[in-house]
């Protein structure tokens, strides 16, 4: 009623979302138009994470599972699509995505089985396991996998071998397409996740969240839903994977290392988890983040340590937590 | 025949026989209080029927079919739904969307992942009709964590009540509110399931609650039955009396 006094509009609460989606979409569209190449660069990483990031709340925020081994499924994304050029030639981003992504499907749903098993730290730890077998055989097999040193990733060619960035002034030239068709399956992975998360099954996965007892007295058989959650998200991350590898040039095992898992939760935190943009802010806000405080000081790691002691201690909500409730308080949104 | 029977049920915690061969029937249409004092076993007696516990053994038939070795999800596709005693909803969705989800979840559309729940226009009128007859629809957009005490009963009670079953048990469904919102939740929950013509089995702790609204009582004690009958005959029942605090106020 107060908002009616000052003339507000009211902002019905069904419709912000869509709202700040298409806000959203318009700046990201416009960014390489003002932006430079290395800005754009970072966005585009920042993109990829949130990708990822997004996959990974598909198990925190929407089913209730931290995972601590999501670094797998994004490496082992990352590495098809390195073994793809070495082994079979292929350069197409296409067919990196096309034959990617059932590789870290059927790697996520076979891990998702032996973790879903069980729940909270016995979830955790069997997800970390199972990451960190990925991780040392990407160590021990060098002869296949290049060991630290990792494999090389090609520029690859874009919209079906359309758009190649071979010669000079190549390397520019890839870095504004690629932003751009990172940005199209960004908008693409972000709508299917939305329609995912409010479809009857991704309510089911928020009641099992919430009350898995009274979630089996509706008749749902939890476990084979934690499955598919798993399987979902796994899928999500390794799509970030696989459009990673290209951008970077390089993989190496650092990516299947159980501190990058890390990073997925830190940045899923940041931006907040009981939010559905919030890993798309962590994603983007954590990749800034790393890359300024890695470069403005050797410390840079006890910098991140004191943003997620905050974080946790201050914003357990994260950053479109926060956002939210301020945005709350400032405009009384329409209910019932 | 009756709609829901159990043979010989038994089981033991330990030393303590929470359910000592318990022949329990229901018939269709009735309106049941199961009564005793804590830990009679009637909660146990319960979680058998569910399938929440296993027997030791014993069997449970419903419409005479053996369902002793079904699972609680196989259990409630054959009818028999339940609410908690400890409020268990959802509550990080809103009111809408539990009792939606138990629609959904009833018509076999909880795999539906490429659709919005809020699209499907059968389920969303349903829960607006359930919602209503609960008397929640001004509380539909709110998340379920929200409601007042007494509104969480009745939503708790709603959501089991979307599956359709054909037996429905409650578990204390008026305990942890003031008597005043009693005599209201039990209103509310008797007219429904008497209209939607759903049997319904109740434990209650409150006497005057289950002289005034049930069809039959069965007094529980110490793991097996010491009295079934009608509200007048147990209200005459000696053995009844002695074990309640004091005899049951007049209705």
């Amino acid at each position: 009623m107060k908002a009616d006094a000052i003339a507000l509009p009211r902002f019905h609460a069904r419709l912000w979302p869509y709202v700040a989606a298409a806000l959203g979409v318009a700046v990201l569209i416009s960014v390489p138009n003002f932006a430079g190449l290395y800005q754009t660069q970072l966005l585009t990483y920042g993109l990829i994470m949130a990708i990822g990031a997004l996959g990974f709340n598909l198990l925190l925020g929407y089913t209730g599972l931290l995972s601590f081994g999501h670094s797998a499924y994004f490496g082992l994304g990352a590495y098809t699509v390195a073994f793809l050029l070495q082994w079979l030639g292929i350069r197409s981003m296409e067919l990196y995505i096309l034959l990617g992504l059932p590789v870290v499907a059927i790697v996520s749903a076979l891990f998702g089985y032996v973790c879903v098993r069980h729940t909270r730290i016995f979830f955790g730890i069997l997800t970390l396991a199972l990451s960190q077998v990925l991780y040392s055989l990407a160590l021990k097999f060098f002869w296949v996998s290049g060991g630290t040193d990792g494999l090389r990733v090609k520029r690859p060619t874009l919209l079906a071998g359309m758009i190649d960035f071979a010669g000079s002034g190549g390397f520019s030239r890839f870095l504004v397409a690629y932003y751009y068709y990172v940005l199209g399956v960004f908008i693409l992975s972000t709508a299917i996740i939305w329609v995912i998360v409010h479809s009857p099954f991704g309510k089911a996965l928020q009641a099992i969240r919430d009350n898995e007892t009274r979630a089996r007295f509706l008749g749902l058989r939890v476990r084979r839903f934690r499955w598919a959650a798993f399987l979902l998200s796994g899928t999500f991350t390794g799509l970030a994977g696989i459009l990673w590898a290209p951008l970077n040039g390089l993989t190496t095992p650092d990516v299947l290392y159980w501190p990058f898992s890390g990073e997925i939760v830190f940045m899923t935190l940041l931006g907040g988890f009981r939010n559905f943009f919030g890993p798309i802010v962590g994603g983007v806000a954590f990749t800034f983040i790393k890359t300024y405080a890695v470069a403005s000081t050797e410390y840079w790691q006890l910098l991140l340590g004191t943003v997620l002691v905050v974080l946790v201690l201050l914003l357990p909500t994260g950053i479109v937590g926060v956002l939210v409730q301020v945005a709350r308080r400032r405009v009384p949104m329409e209910r019932s | 025949m009756s709609l829901l029977r159990t043979v010989e049920l038994r089981k033991r915690f330990g030393a303590l026989n929470a359910c000592d061969g318990v022949n329990f029937t229901v018939e269709k249409g009735e309106f049941l209080s199961l009564v005793g004092s804590n830990g009679a076993g009637k909660t146990t007696l319960v979680n058998l029927i569910t399938a929440h516990l296993q027997p030791d053994s014993g069997q449970v038939l419903f419409e005479e079919r053996d369902i002793t070795g079904l699972s609680v999800s196989e259990r409630i596709k054959a009818g028999i739904a339940r609410s908690f005693q400890l409020v268990n909803l959802f509550d990080g969705l809103s009111v809408f969307d539990n009792v939606a989800l138990a629609i959904f979840a009833r018509e076999g559309k909880t795999a539906k992942i490429a659709a919005l729940a809020a699209n499907d226009d059968d389920v969303r009128r349903e829960t607006r009709e359930v919602l209503a007859e609960f008397g929640l629809a001004a509380k539909s957009e709110l998340m379920a964590g929200e409601l007042a005490q007494g509104e969480r009963k009745l939503l708790d009670v709603a959501v089991a009540y979307a599956l359709g079953p054909k037996l429905l048990f409650l578990d204390e469904p008026t305990s942890g509110v003031s008597s005043a919102e009693k005599a209201q939740i039990m209103d509310t929950v008797s007219s429904v399931v008497r209209s939607g013509a759903v049997t319904a089995v109740v434990i209650e702790h409150d006497m005057d609650v289950v002289f005034r609204y049930s069809d039959r009582i069965v007094m529980m004690h110490e793991g097996a039955f010491l009295a079934d009958g009608p509200p007048d005959a147990i209200r005459a029942n000696e053995a009844v009396a002695s074990i309640l605090l004091g005899a049951p106020s007049p209705a």
